[in-house]
């Protein structure tokens, strides 16, 4: 071995000098610390979702061991033709609309108020959160509970205050009021989502702001009109968004509750999905509902988002 | 006494607002506060019409929560006395105690799965979201928003390959196989709160660090890792509290060894219908850890759901 200029300096430097030259580079080590979180990600996300396409061009059954043919688009034309899927779409859109209209009602009304900083704000903020920490599955299952005709507290409360007889209506099972009823338990699930993040909004406005408008003489109403509304509306909007996505994809608090019933008035896409997948095993089929769900939301999230974008800039 | 500000609220303007919102969080607790006095109750008194707001405690639904029992005949009955206070208490129905019920296995998989999910999430996204943090990494933007849009895809939709892929792989129905999975959820949050917090971590910590001739390894455990720790332990309960609370993955990939909590608990059937009274018990055992955690943890609970939010 002759000694080259950089093993004779190494020789030369001491130890913790030399660990620090062999030692990795930030390169190296970056790529080592994102590596595995990748890895993850393309396993349990990406793959699945090529390996989803792949079989959505197949009339694959996942409890048949049969050869599996390729039958092109045939699976998403019998899905965007099929008059019952537009059905459950509709009582999608029905659960997303109500849902996003209540929370934000309400949460923001009450992140108004709670900004109003009045004694114990910050205590009574966490036990309004309580219920959107809990497990929605659990939180559908005792809601049913609730929801009984005879023997429900909701059926009786309501009863208590209309003078209608509680066994008069069922939540669950007309067809009427079924819908109502998963927009309600949602409602007070997660209008505390809306709320926090519509206090952050407000929070986040400085104090000068509103100072300024003061020595202008203008009205308090015209400061919630001009000021509030305006530099709240980019939270508000990403409110909405994550309240969107997260009910677009709603399947755990609702199937608990109604089963997707009466009849399919509450049958949302995604347990409409589940029974395609998991019921009727038409395994092929169901991939194809699930890129086209998919792709429904992303595109519907990325024109949300450049329209939130242009909201920000103004 | 401060001196007058124009942007801070009037007494009555606070009271009226204070009162608005107590009410709210009123309406907001009855329907836990309905559940929890429900598992205390008698099976008839939980069906009972108009709903019992004072009745006898009983401990009944828990211990049916936890047991399985079987009808004897009184001959048996009479030969064997009751011994415990629980057995006791299913002799009013002419029953014995069979054996332990599911639950305590199925509440035992939540706290296995979610812890292991949480540590595993909370390993790689710190790793991952101190890279992303400190270090040029191609593409981070796009790598960045890769790795939250997994997050949009319908639970349901990624299940399909997911239940073939574990088959295939013998992960159906495990501890490891449920543990990936939710990791692999969780992380695109992790990263991103996790990443949050590093960036406010002034990098001059770090560069004296290495000045005083530590690697980029201990700088990072020596000095970032302490600094975050109060994010990381939020984020730590984020994750833990998708997985303790999660439904869709564990219903289609698990039935018995692996199944949580949350599909097993709709499923308590007693004699004749659902027992009421021990799934509420079920509901709360469940749920009221979280509600714990949530008063206490109030402060960096409450920062860290907005927090992805605002970043943005």
């Amino acid at each position: 071995m002759t000694d080259t200029p950089l093993t004779k300096a190494a020789k030369a430097t001491p130890p913790g000098v030399a660990r620090k030259i062999k030692g990795l580079s930030d390169r190296a080590i970056a790529w080592i610390f994102v590596g595995p979180t990748l890895f993850l990600l393309l396993a349990i996300n990406i793959f699945p979702l090529i390996w989803t396409i792949r079989l959505s061009f197949t009339d694959f059954k996942a409890n048949r061991n049969r050869e599996v043919e390729w039958i092109g688009l045939r699976n998403y034309e019998r899905i965007l033709t099929d008059s019952d899927i537009w059905l459950n779409m509709q009582a999608t859109a029905h659960f997303l609309f109500w849902t996003i209209f209540f929370q934000v009602l309400i949460g923001f009304t009450l992140a108004y108020l709670i900004n109003k900083k009045f004694k114990g704000n910050d205590l009574w903020t966490t036990i309004i959160v309580l219920p959107m920490m809990l497990s929605p599955a659990v939180v559908g299952n005792f809601w049913k509970f609730l929801y009984q005709p005879q023997i429900g507290l909701f059926n009786y409360i309501v009863g208590f205050f209309t003078g209608k007889d509680p066994s008069s209506f069922e939540m669950l099972g007309s067809v009427q009021l079924a819908p109502w009823s998963i927009v309600i338990v949602d409602t007070w699930m997660w209008t505390p989502f809306v709320m926090l993040i519509c206090l952050a909004g407000l929070r986040s406005i400085p104090d000068y702001i509103y100072e300024a408008a003061e020595v202008d003489r203008a009205s308090k109403l015209r400061q919630f009109f001009t000021i509030t509304i305006p530099m709240i509306l980019p939270f508000l909007m990403l409110a909405v968004l994550f309240r969107g996505i997260e009910n677009f994809k709603m399947f755990d608090l609702v199937v608990q509750l109604t089963g997707g019933g009466p009849g399919s008035t509450t049958e949302l896409t995604s347990i409409n999905l589940k029974r395609e997948a998991f019921e009727k095993w038409r395994t092929g089929y169901a991939s194809a509902y699930a890129i086209i769900l998919f792709v429904t939301v992303f595109g519907l999230a990325s024109i949300y988002v450049k329209a939130l974008n242009n909201v920000k800039e103004r | 006494m401060s001196s007058y500000s124009v942007t801070e609220p009037g007494k009555r303007t606070k009271w009226v607002a204070g009162t608005l919102v107590i009410l709210y969080a009123i309406i907001t607790l009855i329907p836990l506060a309905w559940i929890m006095l429900t598992g205390f109750k008698s099976p008839s008194d939980a069906i009972s019409y108009p709903p019992k707001v004072i009745f006898e405690p009983t401990l009944e639904g828990y211990v049916n929560l936890f047991t399985t029992r079987t009808r004897q005949t009184p001959e048996f009955l009479a030969a064997n006395p009751p011994e415990t206070w629980y057995e006791e208490i299913v002799r009013d129905y002419d029953m014995v105690i069979a054996g332990p019920s599911k639950f305590g296995e199925r509440f035992l998989n939540s706290v296995i799965i979610g812890f292991g999910s949480t540590f595993l999430s909370i390993v790689l996204g710190t790793l991952a979201a101190y890279a992303f943090s400190r270090f040029k990494i191609p593409f981070a933007d796009d790598l960045l928003f890769f790795i939250l849009s997994t997050r949009m895809m319908p639970p349901i939709a990624v299940a399909i390959p997911i239940f073939l892929m574990y088959r295939q792989l013998g992960l159906s129905d495990t501890h490891l196989g449920m543990i990936l999975l939710y990791t692999a959820v969780n992380i695109s949050l992790a990263v991103w709160l996790l990443k949050g917090f590093i960036d406010e971590i002034p990098l001059e910590y770090e560069e004296a660090a290495l000045i005083d001739g530590y690697t980029r390894f201990q700088a990072f455990y020596k000095v970032v890792l302490p600094q975050a720790a109060t994010g990381i332990a939020s984020t730590a309960i984020f994750c833990l509290i998708f997985a303790w609370n999660e439904y869709a993955f564990a219903v289609l990939l698990t039935s018995g060894t692996a199944q949580t909590a949350p599909p097993f608990i709709p499923t308590i059937i007693g004699v004749g219908g659902l027992d009421w009274p021990a799934v509420a018990a079920g509901a709360t055992i469940f749920l009221l850890p979280v509600m714990i955690f949530t008063i206490l943890l109030r402060k960096h609970l409450l920062r860290g759901i907005t927090f992805g939010a605002v970043r943005k």
